[in-house]
């Protein structure tokens, strides 16, 4: 690196300090948000849930019962209907359930939605598994048509004790705008 | 920008006024409100408690380095003939100033640690709220009884712009409160559906901040049967400031009492959808519902904000009703125009699409039935 | 090199001289402090009383937001870097600045973003009106037009900062006199050179989050937008990971001119030198890891929420450090109090006061009362109008007579101090009361509880910008008609600065001073 430099000690400083701001600014825009995610992760900040997950072992613990809540939420300028069919489920750790959601379109456009799955307890993030979740693509609907948007899961047994409640909310987004050229770019989507 | 010069002139007097109308100085530092509220729950107490803990230590950190400051600035001047000294160092001095207040910081810290366990303790509760911030108002959904509504400032413009005398509860005040049971522990789901919001009562003790796609929770078992008000706490948008939180707490008999005319209003409600109204019924209630819900963006008169709002005068208030009613049930893409369609009622969208066009000179002379919308939400 | 200046326009236009090049900056930054306090005080009069009396919401709003985006960046900073051109390279023994003509440019580039940034005030939709910390999505998806301007213009605003902070390093380390070894430098040179090093740190994120902004408003990304998989919190965390150890930078230096004032009215020198150098760098190191104070009620895990606030407590002892070096530099000296000395004096004592409100807001669980309201807006004014403005206004006194050559007039600056004193105080202090009360900052109108309050601090506040109107009128008729100053101005006062003649001649130290 040094051989690179000017000899002039003005010059060379003034172009190491140019490239720690140039370094900075691609740490801003190239590592903090991937670095931001990963952490995320690992702590369930914020509540985000994991990708899907592969079933390893099918004990279910039946020593406990866990109360998993569920609520919806439109964004704004999102007019489907969209609610779980059930808001409260009692299971056991480590048992697969199903729970559906109705997803209805009643504009007279096609439109598409994306569903933001969050959850609390943060604490309780790495422990709640999906196996198949609608909120993993983005739902196509056309206009007046209706939908049951299934959802699998299973409360990992690991889940520290002091958890009895876990309260998943989806939040659904209106992503219409960005299918406009057709529907190849679903994957551009997401960053 | 500027708005009606009397008003200005208004503006000038008020000083005026206001030190004529004073009671006295007694009566005043009675109701002068300048510190923090012990509220009504454990929680609140608790910060409150931590609040003057480290107000006094503030306090008496401050007497002492003001002392020995003001002690040289009276003793050590040079107008008193002192001779400067020279000393410039000590780390016997450094040391010192540097453990002491360490020391206090360790102090300060561990009663702060457990209240904020304490505070994160969101287990094991009675009951949930879901409440989802919008520009401007706040949504409560009882997550276990099926029960939801929107809470939006009900102070008249009028006071708000000075035409009416402020009531007490100025800014302070909804249209329909946050109920709750006393004694009971609730928890506080938040989320927003477009920017973010913070949901804050400061009696309760509870700040969080509601941030669409995701969610966060929060509690607080209150103690006291009473009304409690709070406001937005994060910049949410032109009305940040006029979307009030008012928390209603009842003895769990009352409550469940108000639950159950809630269900019971739920379902006259959609019975409400199959009757056909007279249109001076509709324009009626579209003027208060228009009033609440539209006259933030839209203006009371109808006529909007240039460049930012659209004018009702013209447009879809003027065109074909089917697009009217589409609009306003299915919002505008893109635009600062919300879906209404999960937020309001049939009978409400029926009779506000009603008022705003026939309001302000708009004659089409038409109307809308709550069975129009409900047909139209249906797809048909 | 020993000719004068060039005449007319020119002169400014493309001068490399530091002496032109700092008076600019300082001339600038004075211009924009008086735009930033006519938004203020637009504020300050919508919340005289209650109910809207002369502003509609939105555009109150755009005056938050701009007299914050002013005040930041275009009359802190730029003031500081004024007088680190002015004062560096004459403290150091240098004959100018490092990268004389990079000095030209980065200081001509800032016009045009604040004229960029008020023009938006003139656009459809208005200007920003998102608040100066312009959260994602209300700056992003809910933003007026003028956002993408706002963001041009805080990208230049930048490239000039990381321009003049890599020059002011240059200087620094390669320009010093012979002799002038780092630990003998004056603090202001040492402060200076440490807020270099955040600026060079932190700019760049800056640029970073607001280009993300720029690229999720037209390049369909999804960093703020949940819709997409990004998220709104990430913005917090980069803007706040900027914006901390930005209000340091607005702070050390302050924390350099007061380390030269003091000693020389207290007729002693300056007590633990380098305590106060190591103070200054581990409060820089210590901005770095403090930013998630700022969004305790953001929802954070629990460890989380308890790292940041032990890691911001600590923040109060190498603070309390400089505190208690200035007290120990006044104890048994032999003091004047002289105008740059009043305002050092209120600077340590209401410094200390916004510190104070800083270690109670760092406590966490009670930060879910205070965050938001006016006892943060007391906080942080406490900080920067006593700790930045006062400290610029304490160097201007201080060192005006050595750059005009012309004594300012000892009693219009003391009642321009006893003015600013009293109308600060009286803006601000009742800012804590109404904030513990419940009135939520960024509110254009409120209960009547909080109206008394509100008036107070209202009367403070144009009371304060009247002072400032006298400052201005002082600065002028010093300039042009006050009495000759010697060289020394005070009496022995430290630095190389002192040791040339005032006016200090056009160009300084061709030849490096010996320093021993």
């Amino acid at each position: 690196m040094n051989r690179l430099l000017p000899e002039n000690p003005v010059a060379a400083l003034s172009i190491k300090l140019g490239v720690w701001a140039v370094g900075m600014f691609v740490f801003a825009l190239w590592i903090m948000p991937p670095m931001y995610d990963a952490f995320c992760e690992i702590t369930g900040l914020n509540g985000k849930t994991g990708d899907r997950y592969e079933v390893t072992s099918a004990e279910v613990d039946t020593s406990r019962t866990i109360k998993v809540q569920f609520v919806a939420t439109n964004n704004q300028g999102m007019p489907w209907e969209f609610a779980p069919e059930v808001r409260t489920v009692e299971v056991h750790p480590g048992e697969q359930t199903r729970v559906n959601f109705e997803a209805f379109n009643p504009t007279e456009q096609k439109m598409v939605g994306q569903a933001i799955p969050s959850l609390v307890p943060y604490k309780a993030s790495s422990y709640f598994h999906k196996t198949e979740c609608f909120c993993f693509d983005q739902q196509h609907l056309e206009a007046g048509e209706g939908a049951e948007l299934p959802m699998f899961f299973i409360v990992d047994r690991d889940l520290p004790q002091q958890i009895h409640t876990i309260t998943l909310s989806y939040t659904l987004f209106d992503v219409t705008d960005r299918f406009e050229d057709g529907e190849d770019n679903v994957a551009s989507v997401t960053q | 920008m500027f708005k009606r010069a009397h008003r200005l002139f208004a503006w000038l007097l008020a000083p005026a006024v206001l030190m004529t109308s004073y009671q006295t100085l007694a009566e005043k530092a009675e109701s002068l409100k300048f510190n923090m509220t012990e509220g009504v729950t454990p929680v609140s107490r608790e910060i409150q408690g931590l609040h003057m803990e480290m107000f006094w230590w503030c306090v008496a950190i401050g007497v002492v380095v003001f002392s020995i400051m003001f002690y040289s600035m009276i003793m050590h001047r040079k107008s008193r003939g002192v001779k400067p000294a020279n000393f410039h160092e000590s780390t016997g001095l450094e040391i010192l100033w540097t453990a002491i207040p360490l020391v206090i910081l360790v102090v300060m810290a561990i009663p702060a640690t457990s209240s904020l366990i304490t505070l994160y303790d969101s287990e094991e509760a009675d009951m949930s709220v879901l409440i989802t911030g919008y520009q401007w108002r706040w949504k409560y959904d009882y997550v276990d009884s099926d029960v939801s509504f929107f809470s939006n400032l009900s102070t008249p413009r009028d006071e708000i712009d000075g035409y009416a005398p402020k009531n007490p509860n100025y800014l302070l005040e909804v249209d329909e409160p946050l109920v709750v049971p006393v004694g009971q522990k609730i928890r506080f789901l938040v989320t927003a559906a477009d920017v973010i919001h913070s949901w804050w009562v400061p009696d309760l003790g509870v700040k969080r901040d509601a941030i669409p796609g995701f969610i966060n929770d929060s509690w607080a078992v209150i103690e006291e049967p009473g009304i409690y008000r709070g406001q937005c706490a994060e910049l949410c948008g032109k009305d940040h400031g006029f979307m009030p939180i008012v928390v209603e707490a009842k003895p769990e008999a009352e409550y469940n009492a108000w639950l159950e005319e809630k269900r019971a209003q739920a379902q006259e409600l959609a019975k409400l959808t199959e009757k056909t109204f007279s249109f001076d019924e509709l324009y009626e209630r579209g003027e208060k519902v228009y009033g609440q819900w539209c006259a933030a963006c839209h203006q009371a008169n109808g006529e909007g904000v240039a460049g930012t709002f659209p004018s009702l005068k013209e447009g879809i208030a003027v065109g074909p009703i089917d697009e009217h009613i589409d609009v306003v049930v299915n919002g505008v893409p893109g635009t600062a125009m919300q879906a209404f369609g999960e937020q309001l009622s049939e009978v409400d969208i029926a009779a506000v699409v009603t008022y705003e066009r026939n309001a302000w000179g708009n004659n089409m002379g038409d109307e809308a039935q709550p069975i129009d919308i409900y047909n139209h939400k249906q797809g048909n | 090199m020993a000719h004068g200046p060039a005449k007319g326009i020119t002169r400014w236009l493309y001068t490399t001289n530091h002496k032109d090049i700092g008076s600019m900056y300082l001339w600038f930054s004075f211009a924009m402090f008086f735009l930033g306090g006519i938004f203020a005080l637009v504020i300050r009069a919508e919340l005289f009383q209650p109910g809207l009396q002369i502003v509609e919401p939105n555009f109150f709003n755009q005056m938050t937001t701009m007299h914050g985006l002013i005040m930041v960046f275009g009359a802190v900073m730029p003031a500081f870097v004024g007088l680190a051109n002015w004062m560096i390279p004459m403290m150091v023994g240098a004959p100018d600045m490092a990268l004389p003509r990079m000095n030209n440019w980065s200081f001509w580039i800032l016009p045009f973003a604040f004229m960029m940034l008020v023009s938006t005030l003139f656009m459809e939709g208005g200007a920003p009106n998102f608040g100066w910390t312009f959260y994602a999505p209300l700056s992003t998806t809910y933003a007026p037009p003028s956002v993408t301007f706002f963001i041009f213009a805080v990208h230049i605003m930048g490239a000039s900062s990381i321009m003049g902070a890599i020059n002011i390093i240059a200087t620094i380390l390669n320009m010093r006199a012979p002799g002038m070894t780092l630990m003998k430098m004056p603090l202001f040179v040492w402060t200076w050179l440490i807020t270099a090093y955040l600026l060079i740190a932190v700019m760049p994120v800056l640029a970073g989050v607001v280009t993300m902004m720029l690229m999720d408003i037209h390049f369909g990304t999804s960093f703020f937008d949940a819709a997409g998989g990004g998220d709104p919190v990430l913005f917090q965390h980069v803007f706040w990971f900027f914006g901390h150890p930005e209000v340091y930078i607005m702070i050390l230096p302050a924390f350099g001119i007061v380390s030269a004032i003091i000693p020389t009215f207290a007729r002693k020198p300056l007590f633990g030198y380098s305590s106060m150098v190591y103070a200054t760098a581990s409060i820089a190191f210590l901005s770095f890891i403090v930013w998630a104070h700022h969004m305790f009620t953001v929802g954070m895990p629990i460890a989380g929420e308890l790292f940041f606030m032990y890691a911001t407590m600590l923040i109060a002892v190498p603070t309390g450090v400089k505190v208690f070096n200035w007290v120990a530099t006044m104890f048994r000296g032999a003091m004047t109090f002289e105008t740059p000395m009043l305002f050092a004096v209120a600077f340590v004592i209401l410094f200390t006061i916004g510190g104070f409100s800083g270690l109670m807001l760092a406590i966490a669980p009670a930060d879910f009362q205070y965050h938001d309201t006016y006892f943060v807006v007391a906080h942080f004014h406490y900080v920067l109008v006593p700790g930045a403005i006062f400290s610029i206004t304490a160097a201007v006194y201080y060192w005006l007579p050595k750059w005009c050559g012309h004594m300012y007039n000892e009693t219009m600056g003391k009642a321009h101090f006893w003015l600013a004193f009293i109308g600060l105080n009286l803006t601000f202090f009742p800012m804590h009361f109404a904030g513990l009360a419940g009135m939520p900052r960024r509110i254009p109108d409120y209960h009547m509880m909080f109206a008394d309050w509100n008036m107070l601090s209202s009367m403070g506040a144009f009371l304060f910008g009247g002072a400032q109107v006298l400052f201005l009128y002082i600065v002028v008729s010093t300039i042009l008609k006050g009495k000759k100053a010697t060289a020394e101005v005070w009496e022995n006062p430290e630095g190389l600065e002192w040791t040339v003649p005032s006016p200090a001649p056009y160009h300084t130290f061709s030849t490096p001073p010996e320093v021993k």
